[in-house]
């Protein structure tokens, strides 16, 4: 369920708001932690506050007092709180961070003031995974040399359009009934409205046409999450220029669609589209497609994913204005040169899906009220997640954790910070590695990464003076990918040969996204390619790839081979 | 594995050298003007590989490559690899193209030192592909009867006529007047892998935009209308009130055409109603379905139940019942007309036998078609319909039993017998054959045969 949601591959601008998330609740003084466990007893609540209006019960608790907000000023700490924590937005960040919370004995409030799930679970990984589960499925029934290469016969395979929506809509809404069960199991109380932050630990929420409540909390976390970024002169209209957020209800499989940008979200909807009939055109204003991997990745994801099917594509060209289809017409999208800005083309086409990457949705938050300013509409954050105000200063008992800090726009990445953020007000100081953090996409074969690309890493090598090697193996040598006939794939491993670390692995291959993880986790844990070497793996399996590629590395033999290899480093 | 995989993937320098040393060693012979054009050999990726597959060429023939620089990327049977070149120079020829395969070893392209030489190495590699025939997917040759302009078909049609803003009209309503070409991105692709010159493409998509179908309509019809609406590229170099003699194909043709009237053949017609095979063709064209495909496939079905209409006399004295049914289809081709054959259609899944045909289209076209692809056919079609033609008489090629000229389907008002009318897509059949040995109660009941599969084409997709 934490695929990856989305990247952002920039995202400028402008907030649009929508339906989010938001907040309420303030804190008071930071708690220490090695009161954590006895808080229940020592403290029994504080209560909640609510402001004159509405009241809340806690009826998992035993102690809750009812306190007036309205007593104290906004601008002054409150003594004693609502909630030991409370988080903006119940999405997939908030949603991790509320468990652990849960976990770490914290009493935990989660305001949302659209659907619980965010963006992940209702317009993003969720639902796409879905689609991209019926695109595999088709590509696999349509491809009659496949089929024959394994002795089966299947006529004519279709599909019916309907179908394939309810079953993206039913996931979603299956993980999100799951997601907020699984909060109201464990007590964390779901406070409905948009919250917005009032003054130091103090958040207000509240539904439209009803008054506001405010509640207090030891602590805050934003995790308001982000929206599709619109470049501007693009006018989606939802029907014929869209976003992933229409796409992904599938109300129509236009003959012919234009994708702008082909970052993870124009990948997968490019699998999507074409597996179900559609003609694609990829517009990318980069030179290349699938900027952000691996250039090596890159090139054999282009040449299995995009040159044998039905796509073309223009690079280096911006979108700048696009029409909808309207009075008989087409969509119209005018194109310019990126370099020159000179009219480049003009396409007319069915339908034009926009994946320019995705904007914070941070407008409203009240961040002005702690004095805080948003870079691109970014809350700025340190490397533990703090919120920075407008001097540089950290905003106390202030966290801002996934696409809102736009640090990582990946949903496990959220939730990942959260924890993150719930160790920290709970004692323990935690940094995460986000360099161990895999991202997936999951197109038809799937590709997956952790770590540094290739030229990234031979910068840092350069600059740091260490000598880079790279390994890689096929998925043709793979016993479980030849029986299933998908032998098309690589993997690859960038490491530190003097001490065996690894610096990135990137997968292009059957269940590439499954099998990342054994090398985050060895990244996380700073497990050397030496010591991971000699751990087995059940054969035949598709892991095996992984473990011919570490045993095909060639680490010195002086490299000792115990105890982690450096430090976590944050990013 | 990997260690190998991660060796150098240059080519090994013995065999790049191997030209070079040679030359310089024999240096009063002949090898040495060839000294320095070097041939790229298919590098050894792994140590199990014997063979590699092109995967694509980085670099196009006449492109500076510097030492070092990738050239090509090849699929062993381990993984894709870029190959770097091992000298400096021009890379002159490629001697096996993109999706070819090549033993480990042997020469894939050719790179020349200097611009100068990019021309006799290009000389070169023209005689060394038809003298390395361990190359398994070289180019194929040209077949010389068939290809006495040498230039392939599809090229000469394409780029004059091209400029011919007549002919393109393709005209989107919003493409600025036709001047510029709308095109799907798979009719672009297909336009490509075909040989279609887009610009002469009529457009049926939305709003007259080209779509696959339309190339896919293209590339039958245009090596047929080549030959009549060639006038653009041929007739430049035609002079009125000349004559010409006879290419060798149009001799071939002539021999053919004469010896026919040694036959004595008749004709039977048929009207045959294809709204069910319109809608299944429909249905399966975007998995490569061709219309020429299915009429093969039913036609071959229908003959299997009536071995005679595929039987013919060669000495006048005896029937030869064929063994196998193989559909020959009449193509016309630049300069000529040839008859490619789809084998055992009756036998051959119709996704196969369209893959089949399209790769054989391209080989006529190509003039690379080998003698078993042309001249093995035991029944004949023949389809004009692509041209609105609605019937027509065809002649009964010498060596086999029966011929079949196809008219174009067309929505026609019937009556039905119970006194209603109703408008159907109906198509004129008429088949040639040789009396010797088909009668006419023969050809009426494979007619009424292929009637019924066409009308309820279910079994055309087993």
């Amino acid at each position: 369920m934490h695929s990856i949601c989305f990247q952002a591959t920039g995202v400028p601008g402008s907030n649009y708001i929508f339906d989010s998330c938001s907040p309420a609740l303030a804190i008071s003084k930071p708690i220490n932690l090695r009161f954590c466990g006895l808080r229940k007893e020592a403290f029994g609540f504080s209560g909640l506050t609510h402001s004159s209006s509405g009241r809340v019960h806690f009826s998992s608790r035993g102690h809750s007092k009812k306190v007036s907000a309205s007593a104290e000023s906004n601008g002054s700490p409150p003594k004693s709180f609502d909630y030991d924590l409370i988080i903006i937005g119940a999405g997939v960040g908030g949603h991790g961070a509320a468990l652990h919370a849960v976990e770490k004995g914290l009493k935990t409030a989660i305001i949302e003031g659209d659907v619980v799930g965010g963006t992940c679970v209702n317009r993003g990984c969720v639902p796409s995974k879905a689609l991209l589960a019926v695109s595999g499925k088709m590509r696999e029934l349509q491809s009659e040399h496949h089929m024959k290469a394994l002795g089966l016969q299947v006529s004519a395979a279709g599909y019916d359009r309907q179908g394939v929506a309810d079953h993206a809509n039913n996931l979603a809404s299956k993980i999100r009934s799951n997601l907020t069960n699984s909060m109201k199991a464990l007590g964390v109380d779901i406070l409905t409205g948009v919250g917005t932050i009032v003054g130091p630990q103090k958040v207000k929420y509240g539904k439209v046409g009803f008054p506001d409540n405010i509640v207090t909390a030891k602590n805050i976390i934003i995790a308001t999450g982000s929206v599709p970024f619109v470049p501007k002169g693009i006018e989606v209209d939802g029907k014929t220029v869209i976003t992933s957020d229409h796409a992904l209800k599938l109300e129509s499989v236009p003959d012919w669609i234009a994708i702008v940008g082909s970052g993870y979200i124009g990948l997968e909807f490019s699998d999507v589209y074409t597996a179900l009939g559609s003609e694609v055109t990829f517009i990318e204003a980069l030179d290349q497609l699938m900027p952000g991997f691996d250039p090596e990745i890159g090139k054999l994801a282009q040449r299995v994913l995009i040159n044998p099917r039905k796509i073309d594509y223009h690079t280096g060209v911006f979108a700048t204005k696009i029409t909808p289809a309207k009075d008989g017409k087409p969509v119209i999208i005018e194109l310019i040169d990126a370099k020159t800005k000179e009219p480049k083309d003009t396409l007319e086409v069915d339908a034009a899906l926009i994946a320019t990457g995705r904007a914070p949705f941070t407008n409203g938050l009240g961040l002005e009220n702690v004095n805080v300013v948003t870079q691109r509409g970014f809350v700025p954050v340190d490397e533990r997640l703090r919120v920075i105000d407008t001097n540089g200063n950290l905003v106390p008992h202030l966290y801002c954790i996934g696409d809102a800090n736009g640090k990582m726009m990946l949903a496990h990445a959220a939730s990942a910070q959260g924890i993150s953020v719930v160790e920290q007000v709970t004692g323990r100081d935690h940094v995460l590695n986000h360099l161990s953090i895999p991202a997936a996409c999951f197109t038809h074969p799937e590709i997956s990464m952790v770590g540094l690309t290739e030229p990234q890493a031979r910068e840092k090598a350069q600059k740091e003076g260490f000598e880079v090697g790279v390994a890689k193996t096929s998925f043709k040598a793979n016993t479980k990918a030849l029986a299933e006939n998908e032998g098309e794939g690589l993997a690859k491993l960038i490491y530190r040969p003097d001490n065996g670390e690894i610096l990135g692995v990137h997968i292009f291959g059957l269940h590439a996204a499954d099998l990342i993880h054994e090398a985050s986790n060895a990244i996380a844990l700073g497990t050397r390619i030496q010591d991971i070497k000699f751990a087995v793996h059940a054969h035949p399996t598709l892991s095996e790839v992984l473990d011919e590629l570490f045993k095909s590395a060639k680490v010195k033999a002086a490299a000792s081979s115990h105890g982690p290899v450096s430090e976590p480093v944050a990013v | 594995m990997a260690n190998v995989l991660q060796t150098s993937f240059l080519p090994s320098t013995s065999s790049l050298r191997r030209r070079s040393i040679s030359g310089s060693k024999g240096k009063s012979q002949s090898l040495q003007v060839k000294a320095k054009i070097r041939e790229i050999f298919m590098p050894a990726l792994s140590s199990t590989m014997t063979e590699g597959k092109i995967v694509s060429w980085m670099k196009s023939e006449g492109d500076k490559l510097s030492k070092g620089e990738s050239v090509v990327v090849v699929e062993s049977d381990k993984a894709d690899m870029d190959v770097e070149s091992f000298h400096e120079g021009f890379l002159a020829a490629i001697m096996v193209e993109e999706g070819g395969v090549a033993p480990v070893g042997s020469a894939i392209a050719l790179l020349a030192e200097t611009e100068d030489e990019i021309a006799e190495a290009k000389a070169k590699s023209q005689s060394s592909s038809n003298s390395t025939p361990q190359v398994v997917e070289e180019k194929p040759k040209q077949i010389e009867e068939a290809a006495p302009d040498v230039p392939a078909a599809a090229a000469a049609p394409s780029v004059p006529v091209a400029k011919a803003v007549t002919l393109g009209s393709a005209v989107h309503p919003a493409s600025e007047g036709g001047k510029r070409i709308v095109a799907s991105p798979y009719a672009k692709k297909l336009a490509k892998e075909l040989k279609v010159d887009l610009g002469t493409v009529v457009g049926s998509g939305p709003l007259g935009r080209i779509v696959a179908k339309d190339v896919e309509a293209a590339a039958v019809a245009v090596p047929v209308a080549a030959s009549p609406a060639k006038p653009d590229p041929v007739a430049s170099g035609i002079e009125l009130g000349t004559v010409v003699p006879f290419t060798t194909m149009q001799g071939a043709v002539s021999r053919n055409m004469v010896e026919s009237l040694s036959v004595p053949t008749f004709r039977v017609g048929y009207t045959i109603t294809t709204n069910a095979l319109d809608a299944l063709y429909k249905k399966i064209k975007s998995k490569g379905v061709t219309m020429t495909a299915l009429l093969a496939k039913a036609t071959a079905l229908a003959l299997v139940q009536h071995p005679v209409v595929n039987s013919c006399c060669r000495d006048g004295n005896s029937f030869t019942y064929n063994s196998s049914i193989n559909i020959a289809v009449a193509v016309a081709i630049d300069g000529g007309l040839i008859t490619p054959v789809l084998q055992d259609a009756d036998k051959v899944d119709i996704y196969t036998l369209s893959r089949k045909w399209k790769e054989l289209v391209d080989k006529a076209r190509a003039k690379q078609l080998q003698p078993h692809e042309y001249n093995t056919g035991t029944f004949t079609l023949s389809n004009l319909g692509m041209f609105g033609v609605d019937r027509f008489d065809a002649i009964l090629p010498p060596g086999t039993g029966a011929i079949m000229a196809v008219g174009a389907s067309q929505p026609s008002v019937v009556a039905s017998m119970d006194g209603r009318i109703g408008m159907k897509n109906q198509m004129q059949v008429n088949v040639t054959a040789d009396h010797r040995v088909i009668y006419g109660a023969d050809l009426a009941a494979f007619l009424q045969t292929l009637a019924k599969i066409v009308e309820d084409p279910k079994d055309l997709t087993f």
